[in-house]
């Protein structure tokens, strides 16, 4: 089986082929193949092999093997690997990577002359699908491999890279799939995603390797009973850092990442090199980074899960968890970011950053040595991208609706695609699918003949190309350094954060403290400042939530203890029943009091993120109906934190079916994460263009807020196609109403209502909880009215012609 | 006219000037409503010159709010500060159901159409078209002229950032000083630029306010860049 030269090689090398590399050489011409192999267990090799072999002999010409990671950092990184066996064996074999960071010139050049093997991105992939020479391209084309599946399988990533390995598949029948990965919880539901219906896919296990070797990091002080972040620790984590070679520091948010950063450069005396990596960084920022890490110069990394995949940059022996890992599967990822030897044990520690994440700490590590991986079951494929993917489809030539229907319903994921919400998609993307038929004569797709479809305008492919790709990024701006020069790019901040900016305000960017100056078309300048306090920039970076497997051993451990408990998280468990109530599973715990001025309510229910999240968008309506004034809320997986300007006396009539339920439909209507899900919707199903940057060179007081749009569709065309996918995944991600309804039924009515004199042990950690969610209504009209007053009573201003109280009689 | 029950009252030159929570400007003594960049017809152009196909309402959502305050206020004469089409060809291009909306604002009163630099030359509609228009001391014209006084104009879109306890809010605004104003946009599909941006803040005095809209228009001291 093995061709002599491969032989040779692995023999020389003192090495033998692993029952899985084996395997995947002898099934690669199955029409799909999911492995499913650890960290270090020669993933990469045993995907690769079977192309390998079969360019041995030279005559393949064009490309053979394409292969899509979620990073551009990890084809850069494969690319690197796959080197040394082509080198060694001196195998006739073109390898080359395209991603973003890829030269026109040589874009240009590879679609003239394509690599044997390909290295991409979905999104490169996406491009590259969308040329009218896309079949020429791919014309040699016999094998697709995804590594990192799992990281593909939980987003609208994902759904477009098997909506383009369908279009591949149907200009190259004979292509076959690979997918790999190093965590899949159900590798079944993970082939019916990558394979073609109804070809099959076989699953192919490998040896899991040895059990990590993993623990609570104990340090002389406890957590502290609020905040997150970890800072208490890192007198303990500089110890960790000098014992061991390199070190990474995960964290959960990039805020956070950014804060602890801060916080560990300040306590370094010894002066250990120690860098920062995160999404929002610049390009030239992470560079750095990568580059140090890789030569061995930096003894720890600060990150986030921009280095949770595979990257085999310099020695990692030790990973840290700082903050409660929200899911067991993301835990395992990281801890395999140490120790990249097959059958070596990796190394981490978690550290919970207050007292409530060391029960879900104790939680997890439960969950690891037990192999029970959690996750959420992929949703089916958005239609959004459907959108996205049709008009793809026309920008590289005229298409026929039937064909593109058949195949769009063979991919995993677009299954349950029907033909009438199919054609609703493909008509949004010809007219924008409005009622009031406003655009017939600036059609983008018109049908050419009886279900043929092609661009109106050939130009308009120009368009679709820069709006290509399903990560949104629209909403941020660029940070930078204000000089003479134009100033040096540092990374990237929330627009609405942005746009909260007054002169003056501080905060941290890339590990330091900068001053904002003033924004200037989509950069926002900042200055050096080392002196003052900060803020805390906000991110549009992941946010994880708990698993419900987790939850539900946090709620055991909350009610039988563990051993593994520390004393003083014992000792908080008892001081919170002292002072209030431990929540248990069949009652609602309701706690009320006042703090810095504000009313507080915290409930514990234990449903969830995001069901807690929509019981706080449908309690603060209530609130709001009752004069209660609620400013805003925050959600956790356990608890929901709400301030407002009056005390909320009666809970108990708030926590019945119909309440809720009456309220869902009016509320959902007007709320922030509604408008950000539609944002997000109306971006990648090409409503909105996704490159405003142009829009806002060319004039910044043209472009407005997506919110406007919203606002306005709602109003006079309430079931458009795009409203319609807004509320799904709503439904589905944010709202996840199944789950109150599962609470209400377990909790039948009781509710427990403690009225206290300050915030319990569990309530203080809860209303330091990022991610809060302000509420429009009467109580932010009251506060802009205090402010505005005291801004121009601090200012001394009483300028001509400012009257007393606003003008009452215009007579 | 009504009472003005939640507007901002001030005097420029002699004039006295209530800005409304909608981002009209109401001149009582004169039976004058002033709306600013009303950008009627920007999703037609937008879709015309290939952009996007955004939802095709904003025409009619933009003057059913100035029908409201001309419902309210009744007033004697409207004045359209500008960039009330985002092109000519936006103005010719009205569909029957806007046109008519618009036609029942402009009977039975006098409608002024200052020109802006989205919408300069004649437009298919009646009222008098002018570059700009003095009345007693004050003059309306669309864009700023820098040293001028008594003048009222548009064209920037004013927005200003507040701070509250909880989250910073950002709103458009009218910014005013003793020698001028300038208007926020009154369309629906219209952005804003910061009050702190460097035209803004070279424009308007060290003790301008900046009039944020709501429910109740906010007067704030105006945010000033570097």
């Amino acid at each position: 089986m093995l061709p002599e030269r491969f032989a040779t090689w692995f023999a020389d090398r003192g090495w033998s082929i692993h029952p899985h590399q084996q395997e995947m050489l002898e099934r690669k011409d199955d029409p799909a193949l999911l492995l499913i192999a650890p960290t270090g267990g020669g993933k990469t090799l045993a995907g690769f092999l079977p192309t390998l072999v079969e360019l041995e002999d030279g005559a393949h010409e064009g490309i053979h093997t394409i292969y899509v990671s979620p990073l551009k950092a990890l084809a850069n990184d494969i690319k690197r690997n796959l080197a040394t066996p082509i080198a060694e064996m001196a195998l006739p074999i073109r390898v080359e990577d395209r991603t973003g960071d890829t030269s026109q010139t040589r874009r240009k050049r590879q679609r003239a002359d394509p690599p044997h093997v390909l290295l991409t991105t979905p999104e490169s992939l996406a491009l590259l699908l969308s040329y009218e020479d896309a079949p020429r391209i791919f014309r040699g084309l016999r094998r697709v491999i995804v590594d990192e599946i799992h990281a593909l399988a939980e987003n609208k990533r994902g759904d477009q890279l098997m909506l383009l390995l369908g279009r591949l598949q149907t200009l190259v029948p004979g292509m076959r799939r690979v997918g790999l990965s190093a965590t899949v919880e159900d590798p079944e539901a993970m082939a019916d995603r990558l394979r073609f219906h109804p070809d099959p896919c076989t699953i192919v296990l490998a040896d899991p390797g040895p059990e990590p070797d993993i623990a609570m990091l104990t340090s002389p002080d406890p957590p502290p009973w609020a905040g997150g972040g970890g800072r208490y620790a890192i007198p303990a984590i500089l110890d960790e850092v000098r014992r061991h070679t390199t070190t990474l520091i995960f964290h959960n948010t990039r805020a956070q990442a950014e804060i602890f950063f801060h916080a560990l450069w300040l306590a370094n005396e010894d002066d250990l090199p120690i860098g920062i990596h995160h999404g929002s960084l610049s390009r030239e920022q992470r560079q750095r980074v990568e580059a140090a890490m890789a030569e061995g110069e930096l003894r720890a990394i600060v990150c986030t899960a921009s280095l949770d995949l595979g990257i085999d940059w310099g020695d990692v022996d030790l990973v840290i968890q700082i903050g409660a890992p929200k899911n067991v599967k993301r835990l395992v990822q990281r801890i395999g970011r140490a120790n990249h030897r097959y059958n070596a044990p990796s190394k981490a520690l978690l550290v919970p950053a207050n007292r409530f994440e060391v029960l879900e700490c104790v939680a997890a590590l439960d969950a690891v040595r037990e192999r029970d991986l959690d996750g959420i079951p992929p949703g089916p494929g958005g239609r959004d991208v459907l959108c996205q993917h049709i008009l793809l489809t026309a920008a590289a030539g005229p298409f026929d609706a039937d064909a593109l229907y058949g195949e769009v319903h063979r991919t995993g994921c677009y299954t349950h695609v029907t033909r009438p919400e199919f054609d609703a998609c493909l008509h949004f993307t010809a007219t924008g699918g409005y009622a009031l038929r406003a655009y017939d004569r600036y059609q983008r797709i018109r049908e050419i003949a009886p279900g043929r479809w092609a661009l109106r305008d050939p130009r308009q492919a120009r368009r679709i190309r820069i709006n290509l790709g399903t990560i949104m990024d629209t909403d941020v701006m660029k940070v930078r350094l204000k000089n003479r020069l134009g100033g040096a790019p540092l990374g990237e901040v929330e627009e609405g954060f942005a746009n909260s900016l007054v002169p003056g305000d501080t905060f941290l960017m890339a590990g330091r403290v900068v001053r904002y100056v003033n924004t200037r078309e989509l950069t926002v300048e900042v200055t050096r400042n080392p002196s003052k306090e900060p803020r805390i920039a906000t991110y549009i970076g992941l946010k994880f939530a708990t698993s419900t497997e987790l939850v539900d051993r946090v709620y055991d451990i909350l009610h039988h203890g563990h051993p593994d408990l520390p004393a003083h998280t014992v000792g908080w468990l008892a001081l919170q029943k002292r002072r209030s109530h431990l929540p248990t599973r069949d009652r609602i715990l309701v706690e009320s009091f006042e703090m810095d001025a504000r009313e507080h309510t915290a409930i514990y229910a234990f449903a969830g993120r995001n069901a807690m999240q929509t019981l706080g968008i449908l309690l603060t309506k209530r609130m709001e109906e009752a004069g209660l004034d609620p400013l805003g809320f925050v959600a956790t997986d356990y608890a929901l934190g709400i301030w407002g300007l009056e005390r909320l006396r009666d809970p108990a009539p708030l926590f019945t079916l119909e309440n809720l339920q009456d309220g869902l439909d009016r509320w959902l209507n007007q709320n922030q994460l509604m408008k950000r899900t539609f944002r997000k919707a109306a971006t990648i199903a090409g409503l909105l263009d996704r490159n405003t940057a142009q829009g806002r060179r060319s004039g910044r007081q043209a472009t407005f807020s997506s919110d406007i749009l919203y606002d306005t569709l709602m109003k006079y065309e309430p079931d458009h196609l795009i409203l319609d996918i807004t509320r799904e995944e709503a439904m589905r991600g944010l709202v996840d109403f199944a789950r109150i309804e599962e609470m209400l039924s377990r909790t039948e009515g009781r509710v427990d209502h403690v009225e206290l004199d300050r915030p319990s042990p569990f309530a203080a950690p809860l209303f330091l909880e990022r991610g809060r969610v302000p509420v429009e209504g009467a109580g932010r009209e009251r506060l802009i009215m205090e402010e505005a007053g005291a801004l121009l009573e601090a200012a001394g201003l009483d300028p001509s012609g400012v009257p007393e109280k606003p003008y009452a009689d215009a007579g | 006219m009504e009472h003005v029950r939640n507007g901002y009252g001030f005097d420029l030159a002699g004039a006295r000037l209530v800005a409304l929570p909608s981002g009209a400007l109401l001149w009582p003594e004169q039976s004058m409503l002033v709306v600013s960049d009303l950008h009627l017809g920007k999703s037609e152009r937008m879709a015309r010159r290939g952009g996007a196909l955004l939802p095709p309402y904003e025409t009619r959502e933009t003057l059913d709010r100035l029908a409201q305050d001309v419902a309210r206020h009744d007033p004697g004469t409207v004045v359209c500060l500008g960039d009330s089409f985002d092109d000519l060809p936006a103005a010719h291009a009205l569909q029957g159901e806007d046109v008519l909306a618009l036609g029942r604002l402009m009977a039975n009163r006098r409608w002024v159409w200052v020109e802006g630099n989205h919408d300069p030359g004649p437009l298919p509609f009646g009222g008098l078209q002018m570059a700009e228009l003095p009345v007693r001391q004050v003059t309306f014209r669309h864009i700023a002229k820098p040293g001028t006084s008594g003048e009222v104009s548009g064209h920037y879109h004013p927005k200003a950032s507040i701070r509250t306890r909880g989250a910073g809010v950002s709103r458009a605004c009218f910014l005013i000083d003793r020698t001028r104003v300038v208007m926020p946009s009154f369309g629906t599909y219209t952005g804003g630029l910061h009050a702190h941006s460097d035209e803004l803040t070279a424009l308007m005095r060290p003790d301008a306010l900046a009039v944020l809209l709501g429910p109740v228009p906010q007067p704030i001291p105006m945010p000033r860049g570097a």
